[in-house]
Parts: structure tokens; C-alpha cells; sequence
């Protein structure tokens, strides 16, 4: 298993099942991405600002006004199951 | 008879050579006796493309000149198009049917265009040789051995078999340029903020670009000035001038200045690669241009930056995948919480599983710092790179992919080997730069190898004007794979 990841952890993070084998795997593949990735620290990276997007982007407003972009059979009709205009989920709690 | 460019086909359609439904027919048989051997499409829009063809053979008879009327193009799977199915290559979107179109889309109906179909690509545009798609690999028209690249592979292979006449792919890190260079077909992705990504399902929001990949740069310039432009439903579409890209080509390309970054030849590029892309900046400079060494010293922490970053966003905006509102959903589960990560395990591919992993372990607690937040500071040590360099030079010419079309299965067992390969595109997405890939060559054993132009924010004229003047003196982009 990996030294760095808890990959039980992880995949928990992501509502992500994975089974014995995917987890074994990912986790060999993932302590060697990780390791190239680690190459960073090399780098001197104090007073750099991070840049979290290329554009000079700031909020965008605009009126608040109610529109019908297309008709509620079309949100529901993708829907794995759905009952009387809802969606319809499994159990919540327990 | 199959026209070879857009350009072609508008004057065919225009002049009375054939009409739109006529040429849609021409394209059909085209992909019949193709399609078996390469598999570029998901699947196609029979009945829509007919309908389209039809209206716009009643537009042109009205007298109509929309830039697009009549011309038959195809669409990467990850881009909505409203009534046809949307799978991003994936078992988790299978059965998605996109409610509305994506404005890129949208745009491409309102000038005309027929859409034949949606092509193939690596689950979600992650990965570089559309293996990783749920349906089937697709095959490089030029070798049915080996891979289009990717992820826009089934773009790429559509527009180099002649099945389609030009194709929207999506960039993140390379996924137009590298199958466009595979393929040998053109492709170009825009600067940051050039297209509207309202509709291109979400993979990488800060890196993500739809753009033109067809035979010619001309039909690149043609497809940029229709999808282009500042959209209100894509806050981070830019408000920017839209030029008219193709009043930009054939301008004087003599003394503008083409940058050689020396960090993209050094060892690691197969040496027939190196050769065309040698012969390339010789072809130019005969042209006038003249040729400055540029240094991009951050070149190897690129795909470090983009690979934390890149799935960081994913691990993010993949989360919608929940098994509730579209899509698919796993049996039997206990409650929502195991329907949650059962849907999940089920629905996505292992490339994808990979890349959440990684993504939601680089946003995790404690280690945040440590990479997601490292990784923007070293994106803005790349941009800075870039915009040191163009104050030596006016565009940047470099190969797409250190290697030529490699076989199927050959490196799908070794993803860091696969992510290696994106090493001469990911750095321009990281910038938010366009660059564009024009066939320069072929290798001793016949596979296209493309050159890529990389220009500033905004600067698509000038690449677009050196690529076109490039194909008015070469053939490369003019020949066909001999399928």
C-alpha cells in the first residue's frame, strides 16, 4: 500500500467506491505521479502570487429577472427516476 | 465528389454544383465506407442533419449567404447540441440527451451548418489517445494500428478520412492540437475567453477551450469568426473584439519574429520530429520571418502544474455526477449515500477514477498548500515565461508532441508515460494562449507530424496569417491517408 495516501480516505472524499484491485493499483500508480509531481519543491515559489485563472476576472452582476429557458419536462426527462414533477432519490437517512 | 475544404464546398453549394442535401449524401457514403475501419463517431444525427440540410438548401435558394450554409461538420461528444445524445464518452452520461444547445453549437446552426454527428473522444477529454472512451478506440486514419491522439481523436480522424468537412474539438491540455498533429489535420485552440464554453461539458474550467480542427487554415479562420466572440451565458467568455479572422490571412508575414524556445528541443524529441520541425522554421524563414532563440526555463514543471491542477477542477466539477438529475445510476442501493459512490463506481472509467483520486488528494486538508496552491504559483512562473518571450519574438513555433502516433494499448498501462507526452501543449493552456497545429511532415513510415504556432492573448490573427502562409508554400495539410 501507499506510504503517502490513504486512499480509502480519498475515495471517501469523492463518494467514489473502488474495489480491492482499483485501490491497490491506483495507489502504486498514484505514489509515482506523486512522486514526479513532488518536483515542484525544487522551486522557490515565496513571493509568487498564485494565479488561480489567466483572464483579470472580477464578478459579472446582472439583473435579476425570471426567464423560462426551456419547459420543466425537459430538466425531468433526463432523470433516472423521477415521480410527480421530482426527482426521486433512494432512502436519506439510515 | 467530396470537397476537400469548407472553402470548396461554399463555392460548390453557392455556385449550383450540388446541393446542401446532395453534399450531405456525398458525406454519408463517405462514412460508410470509412467509418467500419477508423470509428470516429459516437453517433450520428440521421434525422436532424437531414432536417439542417434541408433548411439550408431552402436558405440558399432564398438567396441566403450565411458563412456556413449547407456544410456538413461534427461535433466532440463533451459539446451539447440539443435533442442529440451528449456521452462525453462515458458510461455515466450514456443515455444523456442535451436539453439545449451549447453556444458554440448554437452558433454553428444559426451560419448554416449540417451536424453529421458527435465523435469519439477519451472519457470526459481526459487522456491522449481515445482509448479511455466507454464505446470503442478510434483508429488513426493514417495507420489503423495506432491512435489519433486525443482527446478530440474522433475530430481529428472524422476531418482527416474525409468524413466530415471540419469539427469543433475541446483543449485542455493539448486535446486539439495533439490529434490534430496525429491526424495530420489543422487545429486550432483559441486564447482563454475566445469561445464561449456554455454547453462544453466542464472538465478543467480555468484551461477548458472549444476550437475549429479542419483541413486548411483557412476553414479554421472561417469556423473561429462563426463560434467567436463574448457570450453572456460563459461569465468568463471574453469581452474582446472579434476580428475577421480571415481578412487577417495573407498579410506580409516577412520580418515578423518567430521564437525557438530551446527547452522544447532538447532530448526526449524523436529525431524525424525534430528534422520536420527544423525544415519548418527553415520554410518560414525563407518566407521572410526571422528566427530568435526564446528560453521558457519552466518547461519541465509544466506537466506537474497541469496535472494538479487540472484535476483538482475535475475532482470539482465532476461531483455533479450524482445519479440524480440525468445520467446513469447504479441498482440497489441501500440509500443515497451508496447510490452516490455506487453510480459512481459504476459509471465512470478507470483514467477518470484516477484523475478524481488525485484531484480530490491535492485539494484534501493538509495538503492543499502543499500542491493545489504550489501548483498556481508555478502556472504564474509558466505565463511569465511566455510573456517574457514574446517581447523577444511575435509567435512561437514548436512541435505538439515529442513523438509520432504511437500504437493502441501501447501506453495505457503507464499513465505518467501518457501525461508525458502532453509536454509541448499543457503549457500554453496553464498561459491561456492560442496555438495551433499545421501538418509540417510525415515520418519515414508515412505518420503526419504537425508543427504548432503559438501566438499572444488574442493574438489568433497572427498565428492564423503564418499557418495559412506556411500552407500556401507546403502540401502537407493536402493529403489524405490512404484508407
Amino acid at each position: 500500500m501507499s506510504a503517502k495516501f490513504d486512499i480509502q480516505h480519498i475515495a471517501a472524499l469523492a463518494r467514489l467506491n473502488l474495489n480491492e484491485s482499483e485501490r491497490e493499483k491506483f495507489a502504486r500508480q498514484l505514489d509515482q505521479i506523486v512522486a514526479y509531481i513532488d518536483q515542484l519543491n525544487e522551486l522557490d515559489t515565496s513571493g509568487v502570487e498564485p494565479m488561480f485563472h489567466v483572464l483579470p476576472l472580477h464578478n459579472v452582476f446582472r439583473e435579476d429577472e425570471e426567464r423560462k429557458v426551456f419547459p420543466e419536462s425537459d430538466y425531468l426527462s433526463g432523470a433516472p427516476r423521477r415521480d410527480k414533477g421530482h426527482y426521486e432519490v433512494p432512502q436519506i437517512l439510515g | 465528389m467530396l470537397p476537400d475544404t469548407i472553402a470548396q464546398a461554399r463555392d460548390g453549394l453557392k455556385n449550383g454544383k450540388y446541393s446542401a442535401v446532395e453534399l450531405l449524401e456525398t458525406l454519408r457514403k463517405r462514412i460508410g465506407s470509412a467509418e467500419d475501419k477508423v470509428k470516429a463517431y459516437i453517433h450520428l444525427t440521421d434525422d436532424l442533419a437531414l432536417e439542417q440540410a434541408q433548411a439550408a438548401d431552402q436558405r440558399i435558394a432564398g438567396g441566403e449567404d450565411a458563412p456556413l450554409l449547407g456544410i456538413p461538420l461534427a461535433i466532440k461528444d463533451n459539446i451539447c447540441a440539443r435533442g442529440a445524445r451528449t456521452t462525453c464518452a462515458s458510461r455515466i452520461l450514456d443515455n444523456f440527451v442535451a436539453p439545449y444547445d451549447a453556444t458554440a453549437t448554437q452558433r454553428l446552426l444559426s451560419a448554416g451548418a449540417v451536424i453529421l454527428g458527435k465523435t469519439n473522444l477519451d472519457e470526459f477529454a481526459m487522456g491522449s489517445s481515445t482509448e479511455n472512451s466507454h464505446y470503442q478506440p478510434t483508429r488513426n486514419p493514417w495507420d489503423l494500428e495506432r491512435v489519433p491522439g486525443g482527446s478530440s481523436g474522433g475530430s481529428a480522424a472524422a476531418v482527416s478520412a474525409g468524413m466530415c468537412l471540419g469539427a469543433l474539438g475541446s483543449d485542455t491540455g493539448g486535446s486539439i492540437r495533439q490529434p490534430a498533429s496525429f491526424c495530420g489535420v489543422t487545429g486550432l485552440k483559441p486564447t482563454y475567453g475566445r469561445v464561449s464554453r456554455f454547453g462544453l461539458v466542464a472538465f478543467a474550467s480555468s484551461l477548458d477551450q472549444i476550437g475549429p480542427m479542419t483541413r486548411t487554415v483557412a476553414d479554421a479562420a472561417l469556423l473561429l469568426n462563426v463560434i467567436g466572440g463574448k457570450d453572456p451565458l460563459d461569465s468568463t467568455s471574453a469581452d474582446v473584439a472579434l476580428p475577421d479572422f480571415t481578412k487577417a490571412l495573407g498579410r506580409d508575414v516577412k520580418g515578423l519574429r518567430m521564437g525557438i524556445p530551446k527547452e522544447y528541443f532538447t532530448s526526449g524529441i524523436d529525431p524525424e520530429i525534430e528534422r520536420a520541425m527544423r525544415e519548418t522554421i527553415r520554410t518560414l524563414e525563407k518566407l521572410g520571418m526571422k528566427q530568435v532563440e526564446v528560453s521558457l526555463p519552466h518547461t519541465q514543471y509544466a506537466v506537474a502544474t497541469y496535472y494538479i491542477l487540472a484535476c483538482a477542477e475535475a475532482s470539482s466539477n465532476l461531483s455533479r455526477y450524482d445519479g440524480v438529475k440525468y445520467g446513469f445510476r447504479a441498482e440497489n442501493s441501500k440509500n443515497l449515500l451508496d447510490m452516490y459512490t455506487k453510480t459512481r463506481e459504476e459509471g465512470f472509467g478507470e483514467e477518470v477514477k484516477r484523475r478524481i483520486i488525485l484531484g480530490t488528494f491535492v485539494l484534501s486538508s493538509g495538503y492543499y498548500d502543499a500542491y493545489y496552491l504550489k501548483g498556481q504559483k508555478v502556472r504564474a512562473l509558466i505565463k511569465r515565461d511566455f510573456d517574457e518571450a514574446f517581447k523577444l519574438c511575435d509567435v512561437i513555433v514548436a512541435p505538439n508532441s515529442p513523438i509520432a502516433p504511437f500504437k493502441l494499448k501501447e501506453k495505457l498501462d503507464d499513465p505518467l508515460q501518457m501525461y508525458l507526452s502532453d509536454i509541448y501543449t499543457i503549457s500554453i493552456n496553464l498561459a491561456g494562449l492560442p496555438a495551433m497545429a499545421v501538418p509540417c511532415g510525415f515520418t519515414q513510415g508515412g505518420l503526419p507530424i504537425g508543427a504548432q504556432l503559438i501566438g499572444r492573448h488574442f493574438d489568433e490573427e497572427t498565428v492564423l496569417n503564418v499557418g495559412h502562409r506556411f500552407q500556401l508554400d507546403t502540401d502537407y495539410h493536402l493529403k489524405r491517408p490512404p484508407l
